[in-house]
């Protein structure tokens, strides 16, 4: 490009079309004429992609930092904690501010935010605060003392540092939480104790139960995708529309199936106890079990798919030739057949767990208390709660990981390795 | 394509000045939850409403949540006037000041109605309870109250609750031997936390734990459980359509109350408070309950209400006797530390 109009330009350059213009000119024309239609053809797909995609991700990550809010109501508060160190309690300044923020707050409504905000933090504060909105004088003589007749939590560290934890503009107090961490007044950084401790269990609990049902699924999955690959085509078309039809079916209905399947005085129990293999129910459902089963048979299409289209494109001949050369069948399948298999074991397995990460109405209707994935708590956050910044910081956790896992997982397969069929 | 991109743009224009003409002057616009239950409440409230005042009125459906009330106020130009709410986005609402503070004289004052349903932003428009149920084809002795729910000698089998603390920790609590008037006061304290947790502990073998409202009486039919939390309009409604024999324990429940209140800045407020006024009415309110097996609001409309349809209501005054309210406040301030507090326990 920049060898245009050089002085060192090489005699392709000088080469004239018809109507005098550099040949070299037009071709490249020619080429952004053909680059700019290509990408015209892609614009809409990325277009769309960008929307729907990377700025919802984008919105959920900021939120999971934002804090933005609660400076806005509390502006002399903010200031006021500006040098508040966390070891004492703040002086005369800080309750006047607070209370002339909160006055103003009421005014417009908008105490019920501050509440609301200080409640993630600190469990209680949200009627502490709201009454405090309704009574605060800020020229009350005396005001620290009449704040803390008000309520005794005024007169707590702990409290002031929930204020200052929600300064803003940007936080880390909710991915801190999202991990089973916090901060104290102070600033220095806890783990979680006892019964607080909570998120990174259920972020172990969900990778334990997805990688047990992809899994599951390769065990399930690779006698079948087998079967579909050597059968004649007859009998394969059909074994594919069984495969195929649970896959069409909604998601819904199939987890709802398997509840009538294995519930109490359900089919299968039934039949156990008709067999005389058991004399009592099985609890095969609202625990761990009914998860895997109803998880695992979900995403079983999502094995078998890549499987068989790897499987499909291994050559009979390269097993008879092992054979031939004097392989017994388990070597031969071990050394030829399974190596070549890889690339569809590795999407199938990446396609099931990364779908299975995300569960959450199976193992809601399926599963028991102690079953419920990270999902559930950031819908309980999202729908119950209406905490936003808690579920964004779990769902950017989730990400987060997931993102690390992948590339671990592409280190160790290899990215050429990974085929989707 | 390009004439279909022309008639799209056309479209959408009409659409957005034809959504924007009707907030200048409109009739009228009342909001609930839509389905079987607002097919009810126009029959008994909406059309005799218009009829007897002459007001003109629509009715929309809508599935909650305080988010789109906000948007609905403070995007100005709300399209709706009157929406009937759950407790918890009356009391949220109420404090961020969507809606308008109610002039309790227009509507027959404060003491025409429950006590418990009345609130500064909002006037009481149904009562539901949740419940003990059981089917007492199963369970010819059938449970007497939360205690026997934990009893699981006299009564062995699965029980089913809500997923979650909200109302389960009350009931262990009652269960417990708190009287239902004081659950709050001792679950506002760690030691009464504590306790609750501990009677759930008793259980949790038996335990299973439903999300959905729908899930509990299909529980009960398949026999997967002896007994469950459940909202009673549920019971009703199996018993009706599906010729279910269940059967709730009143003792020691917990009900809730959906209001309906006046959005902010309705240029209909003097038709609202008609509506209001109207939907307040003993001799209209009493109408509903047979349909839907929700309790009314106002004191007197339990009297003209025929007494086989009262004795299955919350608000028949033998299965008010013991009860209490769920404390949006409370579960306001804790819902997600004891949600935590749950899933850590549920999980040990």
């Amino acid at each position: 490009m920049s060898t245009q109009g050089g002085a060192s330009a090489s005699p392709a350059d000088m080469v004239l079309s018809d109507d005098g213009v550099p040949l070299k000119t037009k071709l490249r024309r020619a080429e952004r004429m053909r680059k700019i239609t290509a990408f015209g053809l892609v614009a809409p797909l990325l277009f769309f992609v960008i929307l729907v995609f990377v700025v919802p991700i984008a919105g959920m990550l900021w939120r999971s930092i934002d804090d933005t809010e609660f400076r806005k109501i509390m502006p002399q508060t903010v200031a006021a904690l500006a040098d508040w160190d966390g070891k004492d309690l703040p002086g005369e300044p800080a309750y006047r501010a607070l209370a002339s923020d909160l006055s103003a707050a009421r005014e417009n409504n908008s105490a019920i935010m501050v509440a609301r905000r200080l409640n993630y933090d600190v469990n209680g504060l949200r009627s502490v605060v709201m009454s405090a909105a309704r009574k605060a004088d800020a020229s009350a003589e005396n005001i620290k003392d009449s704040f803390i007749s008000l309520d005794p939590r005024w007169g707590q560290i702990e409290t002031w540092g929930a204020i200052k934890r929600a300064r803003g503009p940007l936080t880390s107090f909710y991915l801190m939480s999202a991990l089973d961490m916090s901060r104290d007044a102070t600033g220095s950084v806890h783990m979680a104790q006892g019964d607080r401790a909570i998120y990174i269990d259920v972020l172990i609990r969900t990778f334990r139960i997805s990688l047990t049902v992809t899994l599951l699924c390769l065990l399930l999955g690779f006698p079948v995708g087998y079967l579909l690959a050597t059968q004649p085509p007859k009998i394969a078309n059909l074994l594919m529309i069984l495969v195929l039809l649970p896959f069409w079916t909604s998601l819904l209905v199939r987890t709802a199936a398997w509840v009538v399947l294995l519930q109490n005085e359900g089919i299968v129990n039934n039949l156990l106890i008709w067999l005389g293999i058991i004399d009592k129910p099985l609890r095969l459902i609202y625990n761990a079990i009914g998860v895997h089963v109803a998880m695992t048979h979900v995403l079983l299409p999502f094995m078998i798919l890549p499987l068989y289209s790897t499987m499909k494109s291994i050559k009979p001949h390269f097993m008879r030739a092992a054979a031939s050369l004097g392989a017994p069948p388990a070597v031969a399948f071990l050394r030829v057949y399974l190596p070549q298999c890889l690339p569809g074991i590795a999407a199938g397995c990446l396609l099931v767990f990364i779908l299975a990460i995300g569960y959450y109405i199976t193992p809601a209707l399926v599963g028991g208390a102690a079953d419920q994935m990270l999902s559930y708590f950031i819908a309980f956050f999202v729908t119950d709660s209406v905490n936003w910044g808690m579920a964004s910081a779990l769902g950017a956790v989730l990400l987060g990981t997931t993102l690390a896992l992948y590339a671990v997982y592409n280190r160790l397969v290899g990215g050429s390795g990974i085929k989707m069929g | 394509m390009k004439k279909q991109l022309v008639s799209f743009f056309a479209l959408a224009g009409v659409a957005l000045c034809c959504s924007a003409a009707p907030a200048m002057a409109r009739d009228l616009t009342v909001v609930s939850w839509g389905g079987a239950y607002q097919d009810a409440q126009k029959e008994v409230y909406f059309g005799p409403f218009q009829k007897d005042t002459g007001v003109k009125m629509t009715d929309e459906p809508w599935d909650g949540g305080v988010g789109v009330l906000r948007a609905k106020v403070q995007g100005g130009n709300a399209t709706w006037d009157v929406v009937q709410v759950e407790s918890e986005e009356l009391a949220i609402g109420c404090e961020e000041g969507l809606f308008e503070k109610l002039d309790w004289s227009k509507i027959g004052g404060k003491d025409a109605y429950l006590p418990s349903a009345t609130n500064d932003c909002g006037v009481g428009a149904i009562v539901y309870n949740f419940v003990l149920g059981y089917d007492a084809d199963k369970l010819k002795e059938g449970p007497k109250s939360w205690a026997d729910f934990f009893d699981t000698k006299k009564f062995p089998g699965k029980r089913a609750l809500r997923q979650g603390p909200k109302t389960n920790l009350e009931i262990a609590l009652i269960a417990d031997g708190v009287k239902p008037q004081d659950v709050y006061k001792v679950l506002a304290t760690d030691a009464g936390v504590e306790r609750a947790f501990k009677k759930l502990d008793s259980i949790k073998n038996d335990l299973i734990f439903w999300k959905a409202g729908a899930q509990p009486p299909a529980l009960l039919a398949s026999g997967e459980v002896v007994m469950t939390s459940v909202y009673n309009g549920r019971i009703a409604a199996a018993n009706q359509k599906d010729h279910k024999n269940f059967k709730v324990v009143w003792d020691g429940s917990l009900y809730t109350i959906d209001s309906w209140v006046v959005l902010k800045g309705t240029p209909n407020l003097a038709d609202a408070y008609k509506f209001l006024n109207y939907v307040g009415k003993p001799e209209v309110q009493k109408n509903l309950p047979p349909k839907t097996n929700y309790g009314v609001t106002n004191k007197k409309a339990g009297d003209l209400i025929d007494p086989a349809v009262l004795a299955d209501l919350p608000t028949a005054p033998k299965n008010m006797a013991n009860v209490e309210k769920i404390d949006d406040q409370f579960w306001l301030e804790n819902l997600d530390r004891l949600t935590e507090r749950f899933n850590k326990w549920a999980a040990k």
